[in-house]
């Protein structure tokens, strides 16, 4: 018997290769190493983002804004290279920027004990009013080294490559498994979860860390900004309108629980797949349309809060 | 003096008078009234005409919220709404040029508020029947439900033809807009319903200690059904507003964002997003201020970009106001509360 707590992963796990093996049994040409990895490239940003979301999520807060901070980034990197920047520079700018908007936010909750809804809420309304006050039009980037890295493969064999965006995807994972399982911050953050007052009785740092959570939100959403503006070499007040809720959907269908403390980095990653999967799989049938996607990621999300509820009822009588 | 201020309408009342204050100074016949084509015609009867579809929902979502509940999905619904009525009703230029309608006007209206009010019931069942946190069961449909509305219409803008659906969000009715009328007479059921009878007391009291509620004899599960199908319910009877107004459904962008409206309506009216503290006339000044903000900013030939940050100066405002703690940091004497 499988422990119980890696049982949403496993289910997450097992709906993937259901889903490629489905689409590989359909389709011709789906089983190529290729079509795996653009899961990975076209999804680049989700990924980094819905990491993010993992750790605030695993806290029990939310963060509505990283969709609006993504865009924000988008538009403040482009007008930065238009106006002449270092492109290195203008990277670690947004950086620091995302983490500072994001430990506001966590500085705001934390402080004045505010609903996480509300004031990412507010901080959504926020950054996207002033993508809007720096253009209302799309700003292409033609900066040399951004088309360069835009366009970089890394050959990872059987004639198969990657983007640099994929690889920087990757490595969050890699971090965040990192963090989440092995630092006390990591720890800390799944006490939080699974109880405020009991982990600042436990003695951990509550109020760093919850501060410490949205700041890292915020710099994944930054950096989820730079890896989208490799892949559509602009910056735009549109861009990434309603990611926040794919992102929320990756991290449930990952198998994190939305109530906090319960959850894996690993399983958010196959949450991404699987949205990538579901679009994946309707462009090669070519006959469903777009709006197929929510419905079907609508009815995943209602089937693991379901699966999520029957298995905390369970642990609850045993214990 | 002290008493006044206390009362929970006084700052969302003082706010909506300073704006409209504020954008009569810029325009000084934003405030002025004239008797035009039979019915009256101004500035305040345009924000009280386009407000009303936000007070419906809001009026649904302050239930929701004082029963400890969230809503994310009406915005969702209302598309869902508008996508059926428009659909149903169609029109279609016949032989005559006679626009007629596919079914009966009655027939569509009621068949597209009969599926908004059973979206409202699957959410209320989720989080009553299946447990579930109210933002996890709301966000299923938020996301489902664009879907499902964009499939109905095949992601088209559906236009209607037919002129009688065009009186809910464009008509007027002894001299004021037909949507007012509906949103007022939605009030006044409401508060009657809330204060005249045990409902509001057990509303509150479901939103103050849900498990208290429950021993003290409240059927919980069954007014927090009713008042997830109501909130769905009003939903619907927004998007059939919105839909008649712009005379077509667009299920890509009809009520995109409404449900975040809907939820800064209820804040800045006073009503605990923590339950069992609400008011409705709290919610209709929120959804004043709102429509107010907007019409203001268009007025003042500000770019309506600004629009959004001036919502999210607003939101950070009220609810650090809201916030014990923070009145304890600035306020000092607030703190004890």
């Amino acid at each position: 018997m499988i422990n119980r707590r890696l049982l949403p992963l496993t289910i997450t796990i097992a709906l993937f290769i259901a889903m490629a093996a489905f689409g590989a049994i359909r389709y011709d040409g789906f089983l190529s190493p290729q079509v795996f990895l653009n899961l990975l490239i076209d999804n680049a940003f989700l990924c980094v983002v819905a990491i993010g979301m993992t750790f605030v999520i695993l806290s029990g807060g939310i963060d509505l804004s990283v969709g609006a901070v993504i865009a924000l980034t988008t538009m403040i990197a482009a007008s930065l290279l238009d106006a002449g920047w270092n492109p290195y520079a203008a990277m670690l700018f947004v950086l620091v920027f995302g983490a500072l908007f994001g430990a506001l936010q966590g500085f705001l909750i934390q402080r004045f004990n505010l609903a996480p809804f509300i004031v990412t809420l507010a901080g959504m309304f926020l950054a996207r009013g002033c993508c809007y006050l720096i253009s209302t039009e799309s700003i292409p980037i033609d900066d040399r080294t951004f088309a360069a890295i835009a366009q970089a493969r890394i050959p990872v064999g059987f004639g198969s490559s990657l983007t640099i965006g994929a690889v920087i995807a990757l490595l969050v994972v890699a971090a965040a498994m990192r963090i989440a399982h092995s630092t006390e911050f990591g720890r800390t953050v799944y006490a939080i979860g699974g109880g405020e007052s009991s982990a600042r009785l436990m003695g951990l740092s509550v109020t760093r860390t919850k501060i410490g959570v949205y700041l890292l939100s915020g710099l994944c959403a930054a950096l989820a900004g730079i890896v989208m503006t490799f892949y559509m070499l602009s910056g735009y007040s549109l861009h990434a309108v309603g990611l926040e809720l794919d992102a929320i959907a990756a991290v449930v269908i990952g198998g994190t629980l939305l109530a906090g403390g319960v959850g894996y980095v690993a399983g958010t990653l196959f949450g991404v797949l699987i949205l990538g999967i579901i679009q994946t799989l309707l462009a090669f049938d070519g006959t469903l349309s777009s709006w197929w996607t929510k419905i079907v990621v609508g009815a995943l999300l209602l089937l693991f809060c379901l699966l999520q509820r029957l298995f905390e009822g369970h642990t609850r009588k045993k214990t | 003096m002290k008493r006044f201020t206390q009362n929970t309408l006084f700052w969302p009342a003082l706010t909506l008078l300073l704006l409209l204050a504020a954008s009569s100074l810029f325009n000084p016949s934003f405030l002025s009234l004239a008797w035009r084509d039979g019915h009256l015609y101004g500035n305040v009867i345009d924000i009280l005409n386009r407000a009303a579809p936000l007070m419906i929902v809001s009026l649904g979502m302050t239930l929701v919220i004082a029963v400890r509940g969230l809503d994310i999905s009406v915005g969702a619904v209302v598309a869902i709404a508008a996508a059926v009525a428009a659909l149903m009703i169609g029109g279609n230029f016949s032989a005559s040029g006679e626009v007629a309608s596919k079914y009966p006007l009655w027939l569509a209206l009621g068949t597209a508020l009969a599926i908004a009010a059973a979206c409202g019931l699957w959410n209320g069942l989720l989080v009553v029947k299946a447990g579930m946190q109210p933002i996890v069961a709301t966000l299923i449909l938020m996301v489902a439900g664009r879907g499902i509305a964009q499939l109905l219409t095949g992601g088209q803008i559906i236009t209607v033809y037919y002129t009688p659906f065009f009186k809910l969000g464009n008509g007027f009715l002894s001299g004021l807009p037909v949507a007012l009328w509906i949103a007022a007479s939605l009030f006044a059921a409401l508060h009657f319903l809330l204060s005249r009878t045990a409902l509001g007391l057990f509303i509150r009291s479901i939103g103050g200690n849900p498990e208290a509620a429950r021993v003290a004899g409240v059927r919980s599960s069954a007014i927090t059904l009713c008042v997830y199908t109501f909130c769905g319910l009003a939903a619907g009877v927004a998007g059939l507003i919105i839909s008649s107004n712009v005379k077509s459904a667009d299920a890509n962008n009809a009520g995109q964002l409404l449900e975040l409206d809907a939820i800064l309506a209820v804040t800045l009216g006073g009503t605990a997003l923590t339950g069992g503290r609400f008011t409705l006339a709290g919610t209709v000044l929120g959804a004043l201020i709102i429509q107010t903000l907007t019409s203001m900013i268009y007025s003042l030939g500000v770019p309506p970009e600004v629009n959004l940050v001036v919502k999210a100066a607003l939101v950070f405002a009220v609810m650090l106001l809201q916030s014990p703690e923070f009145r304890a940091l600035f306020l000092g004497r607030g703190a004890a509360r």
